[in-house]
């Protein structure tokens, strides 16, 4: 086999965990979202809402996403530079170690150890551990890059670097703490700042978890599942760096209407609409690949994962911005809207990609075919309409939502009482319970057909 | 240099890649952290108590953050349903913010004193009993929960809040006995959710309670009340809907949505006085009840005139007349 045969261990430990930890945090997922409608589901302190929430949010991002980069990363890696990964022995400590921390940090978090800032919740010591993990994995990248066979890097790898860059810069920026205790600190900066802070950190971790590595994956696995080159270099070219310009100008649009200072929500605001081109850029890229060879879509099963992932990443890219426009972010900032759109990007782009990715890594790995095409189109179907029942529902219930806060009687007193649009909620919340539970079984389906590939033993050479 | 060959070396491509996110941070983060604009102080917003330090704590344990906002917008509907838009000011001392995200219960940065305690205390242990539409999670095991106050010098130090420990015991201690004493206007409500073993110690309850009603304190005290906006239109007239049968019944419907909770059933009383008797506690007349829906009343009546408005105010003082007939 290639150079790539020793680390093959390492992207399977990487990808499997990945699959565990989707597992367990779509469960949570579901725990929540049937507590929307019962909350007689709060049972005990450990398994509150407000902690179970976190865990859900941080078991998806740092469990899920974060491994699901790491086995992609370290296979791309490998046959981009076509050179083996340059310390594999770091890489397996690396992955140990993973699994020790996302395990502690879940526990830490449901002890209600919580810093309160949105997806950097983790209290200090076990952002320390995350920092470590992430120079092992910086280490490995960097490392195998310098050493590599290839000349030129491919697009994936500079989605890469921005990868390991960006997240280390707004990781340990945002996480700046004054420990009091073992499990308590306090943020180093204060109020506005620190919630200017806070969103800058919570955009770009948007960019530099589920977009950079993603549209690495997307530029890497979509033109190996269906041998066709990718359709511009020159726009990859541009695309990568007003993208990566971009992105980090954009944290207030998560501020709108509040204290911080105007100009830095105008600004956001601005680049927010600005970043539509470089996005839509990657759209296109994709798009035009696919220009003649569309019947790629019913002969391969894995092109329709890969496609309608950057479609939903298009859609995603569209939403975000108008969202971030003053009068949009006034009757839909705070309601289920932004739930629905943070979940087509996650349900729809994020593990469309990643999903299909391992499946195309699982089978060079075992050296065979997927164990199941047929169940690799349900699982497809049955994300694809779980993610559109659950985000479509919670666009259409904010827009209710955000209107019954609005409405007035002509007097210019208030239309609605608040319990009155909790209570409108409640058959949207039930529809989304209903769309989390066929997107569950989506990936049950998924993780046993995986398991199953990766059990099928490599072929003799 | 060929610009091309960027995409041969890994180690100038990082480089090239930190410059670039670079700028945008420079801009909208890091020199703003700099500019006294961003984050103004005021001496009318004063920083917390140990007591409020330790629930502001317990609120961002449970990430109640994840529910609940403290930003006020300034949006006219917005203003209406909480109260006066937020400042930046008012979060000088908050580390972390806690503006929030997402609002599946409603904003709670105007929540000090709109509330008495005893209303915290029932709602937090059981909020269905309350409203019985209502999502949010019971948390009762605040109440059977002593609050650990170990740290609290160390943590009142490490934010600045400029008193000493010998200050934080001694604001510890009176906490203590104020809650504890039978006079504690919540007294019975707190030693219903309260085990009897505890009601002479702070829970963590208490000391949660203790924060909501400290959220956006400062800035009521700071702004005097718009003269004239809680009587407005009712000096001296009378209620227009007195003896109109369909207004009583809209007025019941009204009286069901926003009162009940703390006036009890028919107005029989619970947090809030009786209202099924003529002997009001702020007066009886037209007047007087609409200025006590309208503007609120000391202790923990909330102003209504913004949400309801004076119409449907009317309607309801019109069933307030009704319960009297029926309570006599």
């Amino acid at each position: 086999m290639g150079n790539g045969a020793r680390s093959d261990s390492i992207v399977r430990g990487f990808a499997l965990s990945s699959v565990f930890w989707l597992l367990v945090g779509l469960v949570l997922g579901l725990w929540l979202a049937a507590e929307m409608v019962y909350p007689s589901l709060n049972l005990a302190p450990w398994l509150a809402y407000g902690r179970l929430r976190v865990v859900h949010t941080n078991g998806l991002v740092y469990g899920f996403t974060i491994a699901g980069i790491f086995a992609c990363s370290y296979y791309i890696l490998e046959k981009l530079t076509r050179t083996p990964l340059a310390f594999p022995g770091l890489a397996k400590a690396q992955l140990w170690m993973f699994n020790i921390a996302i395990a502690l940090a879940a526990l830490s978090l449901f002890a209600g150890w919580n810093t309160s800032k949105e997806y950097a919740e983790l209290e200090w010591p076990l952002d320390i551990v995350v920092v470590v993990l992430w120079v092992m994995f910086a280490v490995n990248v960097m490392g195998t890059l310098v050493k590599r066979r290839e000349k030129q890097m491919y697009v994936s790898l500079w989605f890469l670097i921005a990868c390991v860059v960006t997240v280390a810069v707004v990781y340990i920026l945002n996480n700046l703490a004054i420990p009091v205790s073992l499990s308590k600190s306090y943020s180093a900066y204060a109020g506005v700042n620190d919630a200017n802070v806070q969103w800058w950190f919570g955009h770009n971790a948007v960019a530099s978890v589920f977009t950079f590595p993603i549209l690495a994956m997307f530029y890497y696995f979509l033109p190996k599942s269906t041998g066709l080159p990718i359709y511009s270099h020159r726009l990859s070219i541009i695309a990568f760096w007003s993208l990566v310009f971009g992105y980090l100008w954009t944290g207030a649009h998560h501020l709108m209407l509040t204290p911080v200072p105007e100009w830095i929500q105008t600004v956001a605001l601005a680049f927010s609409l600005f970043l539509i081109a470089p996005s839509w850029a990657s759209v296109i890229n994709g798009f035009y690949t696919m220009n003649g060879n569309w019947d790629q879509m019913k002969s391969n099963y894995l092109v329709k994962f890969f496609i309608l992932g950057i479609t939903f990443y298009g859609l995603q890219t569209i939403q975000g911005p108008t969202q971030a426009i003053r009068v949009l972010s006034a009757h839909l900032h705070y309601t289920e809207y932004i739930p629905g759109h943070v979940h087509m990007g996650t349900m729809g782009w994020v593990t469309m990609v990643i999903t299909a990715s391992m499946y195309f890594m699982m089978t060079k790995i075992s050296g065979r075919e997927i164990h199941s095409v047929k169940l690799a189109n349900v699982h497809f179907w049955l994300i694809l309409v779980g993610q559109l029942l659950f985000t479509v529902t919670l666009w259409i219930a904010g827009i209710v939502q955000g209107a019954m806060w609005k409405a007035t009687n002509p007097d210019g007193s208030l239309a609605y009482t608040f319990l009155d649009s909790v209570a409108a909620m409640y058959p949207y919340w039930t529809v989304r319970l209903l769309g989390g539970l066929l997107y569950f079984a989506g990936i049950a389906v998924f993780a046993y057909n995986l398991y199953m590939t990766s059990r099928l033993k490599a072929r003799a050479v | 240099m060929k610009i091309d060959s960027l995409y041969e070396k890994p180690v100038l491509f990082a480089l090239a890649a930190v410059v670039v996110i670079s700028v945008g941070t420079l801009v909208t983060t890091f020199i703003p952290l700099f500019l006294p604009s961003t984050q103004p102080v005021s001496p009318l917003f004063k920083p917390y108590t140990a007591v409020e330090t330790e629930g502001r704590d317990i609120y961002i344990r449970e990430g109640c953050n994840n529910c609940h906002t403290q930003t006020v917008r300034p949006l006219r509907a917005e203003v209406a349903r909480y109260g006066d838009y937020s400042r930046a000011e008012e979060s000088a001392w908050d580390r972390p913010f806690l503006w929030g995200s997402r609002r599946t219960g409603p904003d709670l940065a105007r929540a000090g004193g709109k509330y008495p305690d005893a209303w915290h205390y029932r709602h937090t242990a059981n909020p269905q009993a309350m409203f019985e539409k209502s999502n949010m999670p019971a948390y009762p095991w605040l109440a059977k929960a002593k609050l650990d106050t170990s740290l609290t010098a160390r943590k009142v130090k490490t934010l600045g809040f400029g008193y000493d420990e010998a200050e934080v015991a001694r604001q510890l201690a009176d906490f203590r006995q104020t809650v504890a004493a039978p006079t504690y206007p919540s007294a019975q409500v707190r030693s219903q959710v309260t085990p009897a073993g505890l009601r002479g110690e702070i829970t963590e309850l208490d000391a949660l309670v203790a924060y909501l009603q400290k959220l956006g304190r400062d800035l009521k005290a700071a702004r005097k009340p718009a003269a004239g906006a809680a009587t407005a239109g009712a000096d001296g007239s009378k209620n227009p809907y007195t003896g109109n049968h369909d207004a009583e019944e809209e007025g019941e419907k009204i009286f069901k949505e926003n009162c009940v909770s703390c006036h009890g059933e028919n107005g029989a009383g619970g947090f809030g006085p009786k209202l099924a008797t003529t002997a009001h506690k702020f007066g009886g007349s037209d007047a007087d009840l609409f200025a006590s829906v309208a503007g609120g009343r000391p202790g923990g009546m909330p102003a209504f005139l913004p949400q309801l408005g004076k119409e449907r105010i009317w309607k309801a003082v019109a069933y307030i007349r009704h319960l009297e007939r029926e309570g006599r």
